[in-house]
Order: C-alpha cells, then sequence, then structure tokens
C-alpha cells in the first residue's frame, strides 16, 4: 500500500506573501482594545515572511477567545473543542509531517480543560509549536478565575477571593520535558515575532506564553511588567550568551547556591556576578528557577528560556514504520491467510 | 480385535470446559484445544470467561477462570448451553462452574487440589468428592498434579515449576478423549519455549503425552469422535473476533489507500485491537496509545483531517469519554471509525463480560441532533466484514461511524473462510485536487457528503470547527434558518445510507408467527432458537441486522408479515424500544444481563411462549 501523496513541502518557488494574503475576509469578533488583536497582526506579519507556503500551515485551536484565531488566519484552519487542540494537533502532525502545525490555546484551554493534553505534548515532542495566550481570566465564558489567575482574586465565580493556587506555564512546559520554552506578550510585535521564528526554527515542541491583556474581565493583569515607563526595571530580557541584566542594566540576576538573586551593579556586586543566559543548557535547574519568579520580587523573564535538541515523535515513528516496511511487504493476502490455515475440498 | 476404535461414538456435537484459578493455564488450554478442533475439520464456537483481576488470590472463588467450547458436525452457532464435560482443576472451579454442567455429564476433577484449605477456601465444608452431592454426575478424579510431577521426572525442574504444567496434561487428556491431533500444540510447545527454556518445553510435551496416555488406560469413557462438519469449501483459520476487527480495519487501509491511525487507550476488553494493530507498522498503520480516551479520538480526527483513516476504540466508559469529539467528528463532516467492544456496565461494570446495552449511546448518546451511523458485527468472524464496511461508510458518506462488537465477540472464536482481498467491496477516495474550485461543505447531491481536502492543497485553505457552518462555504453562521437547514442535511445524509444496506433477509419462514430480531453477537443463539422452534411447529424467522442506525428501509415491511416480533438483546430493551418508536410496533423484548450469551434453551422457550400468545 502506497500513502495518498502527502501535500506540503513543496519545491516550487515560494509565492510572495505580504501579511493580506493571509488575513481571512471573516470579521473579527474579539471585544476592541483586546490584546488578541496585536498577536494576530504579528502573527500574519511574520507568516508573510516564513518561507513556507500558506496552504502548509495548520492552524488548530481549542475553545476559549483565543481560540478564535485560526478563523482570522487565511490557512487551513481547525477550531476544536475544549482543550483538545493539543490532542487534534498530534493526530495531524502524524499523518502530515510537511505540515506546520501551530496550536493556539489559553490559560483556561491549555491549562486546566486540557492541561493532560498539553503536557503530553510536550514530553512527545512533535514538531509543533504552541502559542499559549495568557491573560490570567477566563474571558469566552465571562469573567471567571484562571488556573494563571492571583491568590485572592475576586471574580464572577470567586466573590470572596480565589483561594486556587495559581501556576506557571513555564514550569509546567519545562516540567513536561517540554524541548523549546519562552516567552513574551502582546503588544511588543517585534519581541514577539522574534521568539515565534526562533519556535519556528526549533525541530521539536516549542511552547510560547503570551502575556495578553483582556480589557474587559482582567484589564491590566500585566501593566506592571508590560507599560513603558516600568517595564525595564520588571522585564528579564533573556538572550543566549547575555548577561541577566535589566533596569538599564543597573541591576542583574546572580544564581547563588542555585537560587536567582536580584543585585544591584555596585551595590551587592558587579556585572562579573550577574549571570550569563544559556539558552541551550543541558541542565534545566536555571530555565527551572526561572520559570518560577516575577514581578514584584524579581523581574519577569521574557524570551527564550531554553531549549533543547530532541527527536520528534513523529519522526520516531516514521522511522519505525520505514524499518517495518523494510523487512516485511506489505502484503494482505499473506495477512489474512496468517497463523493456521486448512483447506476444506469440495464435497 | 476389542479396541478402543471399535466401541467408539459418534457424536454430533459436544460441549467442554475447561475451569480452574487464574493461573492455571485455562485459557491456553482452551485455546489450544480450539485449534486443534478447527483442524479436525468441526465447527466450533468458544466463549472465555475469565475475571477482571489479573490473578486474584490461589484458590478462590473470584480467581477461577473458564473456557467454553462446542465443536460439532454440523453448523453451530454458540458455544453451548451446558457443558457435557467439565475439567475442574480446584474446588473453586467446581464450584462455581457447576452449574454450567448438563445434569449426567462428565466431571473430571483434578484431585490432588482438593485439600483442606482449598476446600476450604471454596467454602467446601465437606469435600463434594466424598459426599452425595455429585452423584447426578459422572465423576473422574485424577491427581493430576501428581501425575504430572511423575511425568517430569528426571527432568531437573523443581517439582513447583513442573506443576505450572498440568494445564497440558487436562489437554492431553481430552485430546484423547475426543480424539483431537495434537501435533499443532506440540509445535506451539516448541515455539512457545523451546529457544529460551528447553527443558520447560521437554516438561510441556512429556506432560501432554502423560495426559493422552492415561486417557488411554484408564478409559475414561474415552473414545468419542465428532466427525468433521460440512462446511462450504476455501482456505480457513481460526479467527477471535478482536483479531477480525484489526484485520478489518488493515483491509480498508489497503483498499482505500489511506494509512490507518488509531488512536486509542487501553481498556478491557478493547486493547487487544491495539496490540495487534501495533504489529502491522509495515502497513503504514500508525497507532498512537494517547494519554487519555478523549485525547485518542481528538488525534484520531486530527488524522482524518489531515487526510488520514482515523479510527478509535474503546469499550463503553471510554465511549462515553469521547462523547463531546464525536460531536465534533460530526460536525466537521470528517471520516471516523469509532469502534465500542462493549462489556458489562454501567460505570465499570463488568470489564471482562459481555453485554450489548450501548446501543442507546451509540445512536443517541451525545448533545444536540447528532445522528452516527451504526454497525454491529454478529460473529467473531463477521467483526472482519462488518467493520470493513463501517470503514467504508464512514469515507463514503464523511461522517463518524460506530463499530459495535463486544467481549464475547472479541474473545470469542470460530473458524473463518479467508475472504479474497479482491472480492471486498471497493472504497473510493476522492480528495479535492489542485485547481478544483470546491466550498468546504459543498456536497454530493446522492450522499450529502462533503468532499474532503486535505491541509497542504494550495488554493483550497479553510477553516473547519465544532461552531455551526453556514451551508457550502463552512463559515461560522448564527443564523436561525441556517441552523435549522444544517441540522436537516446532517441528518439527511446519515438517513440516507439507508440505501448502502441489502434488502433484509428472513432466516427461517417468509411469514408466520414470530420473527426474531437480533443484532450483534446474540446471531448465534438466536439463529439456533429460531431452528429449534421450527423444529417444534412454530412458523418462525430470524432478521438479524447489522445496519442499526439508520435502520433497513424495508424493516417494518418484513417484519409486519409475522404476527409478533421478539427482540432478544443482553440488555433492558433497547432495539425492541427503537423498533416500537419508530414503526408502533408491538416489539416485545427478551431481556437478560447476565454477562453471559443467551442460552438457546431459554430463548427457544420465549419464542414457543410468544407463539402461543393471540
Amino acid at each position: 500500500m502506497s500513502d495518498h501523496d502527502l501535500p506540503g513541502g513543496h519545491d516550487e518557488p515560494l509565492p510572495k506573501y505580504t501579511k493580506d494574503d493571509f488575513t481571512t475576509d471573516q470579521d473579527v469578533r474579539w471585544c476592541p482594545g483586546c490584546g488578541d488583536y496585536a498577536v494576530l497582526a504579528t502573527v500574519q506579519k511574520l507568516m508573510a515572511e516564513l518561507p513556507v507556503r500558506r496552504e502548509d500551515h495548520v492552524f488548530v485551536s481549542g475553545i476559549g477567545c483565543s481560540s478564535r484565531f485560526p478563523y482570522y488566519m487565511n490557512t487551513y484552519g481547525f477550531h476544536t473543542i475544549h482543550g483538545r487542540a493539543t490532542a487534534v494537533a498530534s493526530g495531524l502532525k502524524i499523518t502530515n509531517p510537511n505540515l506546520h502545525v501551530w496550536i493556539v490555546t489559553g490559560d483556561g484551554d491549555g491549562l486546566s480543560i486540557g492541561g493532560n493534553h498539553l503536557m503530553h505534548l510536550l514530553r512527545r515532542n512533535f514538531d509543533v509549536t504552541v502559542l499559549l495566550f495568557n491573560n490570567r481570566i477566563y474571558g469566552l465564558t465571562k469573567g471567571q478565575y484562571s488556573p494563571t489567575s492571583e491568590l485572592g482574586k475576586r471574580t464572577k465565580s470567586t466573590p470572596m477571593g480565589s483561594i486556587d493556587y495559581p501556576l506557571s506555564p513555564l514550569a509546567v512546559a519545562l516540567g513536561s520535558g517540554a524541548s523549546f520554552v519562552g516567552r513574551s506578550y502582546d503588544v511588543d510585535g517585534k519581541h514577539l515575532s522574534g521568539l515565534i521564528r526562533q519556535a519556528w526554527e526549533h525541530k521539536g515542541t516549542s511552547f510560547i506564553e503570551i502575556y495578553q491583556n483582556c480589557n474587559i474581565f482582567n484589564d491590566g493583569a500585566f501593566t506592571s511588567v508590560t507599560e513603558k515607563a516600568s517595564k525595564d526595571a520588571a522585564q528579564l530580557r533573556l538572550e543566549h550568551g547575555k548577561k541577566m541584566l535589566f533596569d538599564g542594566g543597573r541591576k542583574g540576576i546572580a544564581f547563588q547556591e542555585g537560587r536567582p538573586v536580584v543585585i544591584t551593579l555596585g551595590v551587592d556586586g558587579t556585572e562579573e556576578d550577574v549571570a550569563t543566559h544559556d539558552a541551550f543548557d543541558a541542565d534545566i535547574s536555571r530555565a527551572f528557577a526561572l520559570a518560577n519568579v516575577q514581578v514584584p520580587e524579581y523581574p519577569t523573564p521574557m524570551g527564550l528560556l531554553r531549549a533543547v535538541s530532541r527527536p520528534t515523535y513523529e519522526s520516531l515513528l516514521h522511522a519505525q514504520i520505514d524499518e517495518a516496511q523494510k523487512k516485511k511487504k506489505a502484503d494482505l493476502h499473506a495477512l489474512l491467510h496468517g497463523g493456521y490455515t486448512w483447506k476444506v475440498e469440495d464435497h | 480385535m476389542t479396541t478402543a476404535a471399535h466401541i467408539r461414538r459418534e457424536l454430533d456435537a459436544v460441549t467442554i470446559r475447561f475451569a480452574g484459578d487464574s493461573g492455571d493455564g485455562m485459557q491456553l488450554a482452551g485455546e489450544q484445544f480450539t485449534s486443534a478442533t478447527a483442524v479436525a475439520g468441526n465447527d466450533l464456537a468458544t466463549l472465555p470467561d475469565f475475571p477482571a483481576e489479573i490473578r486474584a488470590p490461589a484458590g478462590s472463588l473470584p480467581g477461577v477462570s473458564a473456557f467454553q467450547i462446542q465443536f460439532a458436525s454440523t453448523d453451530i452457532f454458540t458455544p453451548g448451553d451446558e457443558a457435557d464435560v467439565l475439567v475442574c482443576m480446584n474446588p473453586a472451579a467446581l464450584k462455581t462452574n457447576l452449574n454450567t454442567v448438563r445434569r449426567g455429564g462428565t466431571i473430571i476433577v483434578n484431585s490432588d487440589a482438593f485439600t483442606e484449605t482449598n476446600l476450604k477456601k471454596a467454602g467446601y465444608a465437606v469435600s463434594p468428592l466424598d459426599d452425595e452431592s455429585l452423584k447426578e454426575y459422572a465423576i473422574h478424579k485424577v491427581p493430576i498434579e501428581t501425575l504430572t510431577i511423575e511425568a517430569t521426572k528426571g527432568l531437573e525442574i523443581p517439582s513447583r515449576t513442573a506443576k505450572t504444567c498440568k494445564n497440558f496434561f487436562a489437554l492431553g487428556l481430552m485430546y484423547h478423549m475426543y480424539q483431537r491431533p495434537m501435533e499443532e500444540t506440540l509445535a506451539f510447545i516448541d515455539a512457545k519455549f523451546l529457544a529460551k527454556t528447553p527443558l520447560i518445553a521437554e516438561a510441556n510435551k512429556r506432560v501432554l503425552n502423560a495426559g493422552w496416555n492415561f486417557g488411554d488406560t484408564a478409559e475414561l469413557g474415552s473414545g468419542f469422535v465428532v466427525p468433521p462438519a460440512r462446511i462450504s469449501p476455501g482456505t480457513y483459520r481460526n479467527i477471535r473476533g478482536n483479531d477480525a476487527l484489526a484485520l478489518g480495519i488493515v483491509a480498508a487501509s489497503v483498499r482505500s489507500g489511506l494509512p490507518v491511525f488509531l488512536g486509542a487507550y487501553p481498556i478491557t476488553p478493547a486493547s487487544d485491537v491495539l496490540h495487534v494493530l501495533s504489529q502491522y507498522k509495515h502497513f503504514g498503520v500508525r497507532t498512537f496509545q494517547a494519554e487519555d480516551e478523549i485525547a485518542g479520538v481528538c488525534a484520531a480526527i486530527g488524522a482524518s483531517f489531515g487526510g488520514g483513516l482515523g479510527v478509535t476504540i474503546s469499550s463503553g466508559p471510554g465511549i462515553a469519554l469521547k462523547t463531546e469529539a464525536l460531536g465534533l467528528a460530526h460536525m466537521t463532516e470528517l471520516p471516523l471509525l469509532v469502534c465500542n467492544v462493549q462489556r458489562g456496565g454501567p460505570s465499570t461494570g463488568l470489564p471482562t463480560k459481555t453485554e450489548q446495552a450501548d446501543l442507546f449511546q451509540a445512536i443517541f448518546g451525545r448533545n444536540g441532533e447528532c445522528p452516527i451511523p451504526v454497525i454491529a458485527a454478529a460473529t467473531p468472524a463477521d467483526a472482519f466484514e462488518s467493520v470493513y464496511e463501517a470503514a467504508r461508510i464512514a469515507i463514503k458518506y464523511m461522517t463518524p461511524v460506530f463499530f459495535l462488537s463486544d467481549g464475547y465477540i472479541a474473545n470469542g472464536s470460530e473458524p473463518w473462510k479467508i475472504p479474497d482481498p479482491d472480492s471486498l467491496p471497493p472504497i473510493d477516495v476522492n480528495f479535492v485536487k489542485t485547481g478544483e474550485t470546491v466550498q468546504p461543505y459543498e456536497r454530493d447531491p446522492v450522499t450529502l457528503a462533503r468532499r474532503w481536502v486535505k491541509p497542504g492543497t494550495p488554493g483550497l485553505e479553510h477553516r473547519i470547527g465544532g461552531l455551526e457552518k453556514a451551508d457550502k462555504t463552512g463559515n461560522i453562521s448564527y443564523d436561525p434558518d441556517n441552523h435549522d437547514k444544517m441540522t436537516r442535511i446532517r441528518a439527511e445524509k446519515v438517513a440516507r445510507i439507508a440505501q448502502e444496506i441489502p434488502p433484509t433477509e428472513t432466516a427461517g419462514d417468509p411469514d408466520g408467527d414470530v420473527v426474531v430480531v437480533g443484532w450483534g453477537s446474540t446471531y448465534g443463539s438466536i439463529e439456533a432458537a429460531v431452528r429449534a422452534a421450527r423444529l417444534r411447529g412454530v412458523r418462525a424467522a430470524h432478521v438479524h441486522l447489522r445496519y442499526l442506525n439508520p435502520l433497513p428501509s424495508d424493516l417494518e415491511s418484513v417484519l409486519r408479515r409475522f404476527r409478533k416480533v421478539l427482540v432478544p438483546e443482553i440488555n433492558l430493551g433497547q432495539l425492541s424500544f427503537i423498533l416500537r418508536g419508530k414503526y408502533l410496533i408491538d416489539a416485545r423484548g427478551f431481556n437478560q444481563v447476565r454477562g453471559q450469551p443467551f442460552k438457546v434453551a431459554a430463548l427457544t422457550q420465549a419464542i414457543m411462549n410468544l407463539s402461543e400468545e393471540t
């Protein structure tokens, strides 16, 4: 048996795309002012720049505000069910590894109802990219707390304040064996675009947490991290091979006995004491430590935390199939006649 | 010359049952006896009957595992109502299986196991071998363990290990009793043990022969002959339902040219399908042991979206978890094969026992108006053809299709006349090609199926999803008229599958007193019961339904040719409810949920009783 020819991965010259080529005729239905608009524009712009044919992209999503994303991308798209985009994408990528598969999810879809599938997608390491929009609230169901909402948060379902301890998406991703983990945010298109491009270049599952403002139900959730006035002091911009400096170089992160410590240069130490970011560190401990720090105690890390190289699930599976096909002919007649058979003659 | 051969009696059909502790190897003995019986040319049907626990405490009542086989010189349909011979490895097996033996039947007991401890574990105050309780049976006390150890003397293996060969002693004894050829089993022992543990191979072979020889000398009423059955010419193999199911899926893949993607999570009694298909990678089969049932079906949907043949298998509790995803497959109109190997329910229920109580779940069990075609296998061998048909329908009509099997079909086996792959109905796949201008929800005028577009095809980029679709374009639509229209179109598409169903066959009288309507694994019991009732003068027929949704268009007119309609089901009346609701016909149920197939005698009586009603 031969598979139907798998589409994708063509050799013909790539058309010259613009952002408009990736825009659909559908009305965008996010609330005015939603951070999703900025992410959409960044992704559409990036798609026009990537050396990939439009028909080879597939955007797969679950349920929630962010999961409407595929309807606005003029590529192939699948708006699935709550929490299961990761599972649908797994079967799709196995069936056609030539496709560039993007999973768009949110803090509820990806970490609550779909937490299990996310964990397994990451450990299997399909060559796909996960864009997790984190707005720390449930938007589409109109304002309940999410797994990333802070303790004590008052929402429609927590009138006396949330008693659910929030999780760190980056720590979950690292703990699940993700081979590429990073963070960016909606309104910094340049940074976000750069990180997504790195993720696309990475062979394996890339996980990007995108801080995204929900101006209706959780406005300003990330203001202290992202607003112009404070962002230099509130963000730790991670770059491989560079010192972990922030606040205009006045402060930095040092690792003391394995723990990250904020030092003020000239007060607690010198630039020599500041750690250098190794994004490709085989040891996970520093990345894990950075995944668990944020404002106000620390600057919030932004950028690529860690990327490591590991074979992808689909390449291992297809290698097994190739090996089996080399060893054994796919002969249906022989298969049906397997085991002990006997003939009954005409009476 | 007075040899055993001269006093052998010819029998039409025999039912034997092996029963012992879960660790006694009764399933293996039963399977070997089945192979030997197939080689001897008999028709046969089997019923493995084992506990859900891997190994309950040795000697305990819950730990008993049994295997029943009926074989005959004529067509047979069931593993037998009652055993003619029970092989019993310990007191617990005797206690739990005595009611399966016919009065006057033969019981062969491993007398070594009837120790005080074992009797106590089985709840016997006095050994049943020493009192009058078994006087209605022919009891043969055989010290199987002692004889087994005896047979392995001289081999350097501990007696503990030697004792584990005792199932082969029982098997050898039964081979002698029914004159089965032993070559297949000897070859099996070599294949299984010779390379790694040659001493165990030798021990098992010696013990098997010792069992045969014991039968020869002890004259346990030995030397029954069941002549070969007259079965239609062809090449045969013995096949279990789960194996037939796996082969049917591979055949559908080969004939359609679509690679199989199986997304599954292990569950009794469906897991074997995952095990078997994972060995067929040379056919391009991709098996994906998912993190849960939901991921299994969702990954299969993703595979179908990508242009593969998405398949998921499970049993009732797992199917329950897949429910939401089945709605998505229906809404996005992607082909998907959903196999439910039913077990006793509800909830965890009886994992290793059979039941057909998931029919409502298959037909109705989703939110919204969400009809899904349902096809069921009748017998272990029929699982091949019926699952192939389910896959064909899924692809042709771009819809999820339920395929129902059950624990009895899954683990039971029967001789299967191997079909010529080229004789299987073609499965045409018609992906939209580059350059064609097609809207995502444009439909074939005959089937109403939408076209299948593979991602990666230039110029046809589009989005699908669970939100309501606008007719033709597939864009999101909340328009009331459109929702009404699309709901009806999807229902009509499924209803039109009736055009694929061949005319309903009646086995028996073309009209008359009672028509017995069945589906699934009750096929054999119903066929046997209808034949028995007709011999007793009832004008009766058997209608077996492979297609349960939609039903055959001629079904109502066929049923109305009879005064009474009887619907035997291993549930509390699900098909009968549907027939009553759909046709306003007085369909009567015959219902048992005992985790076991119907007994033919009880079913025959039900037909007789109904035929006498005016």
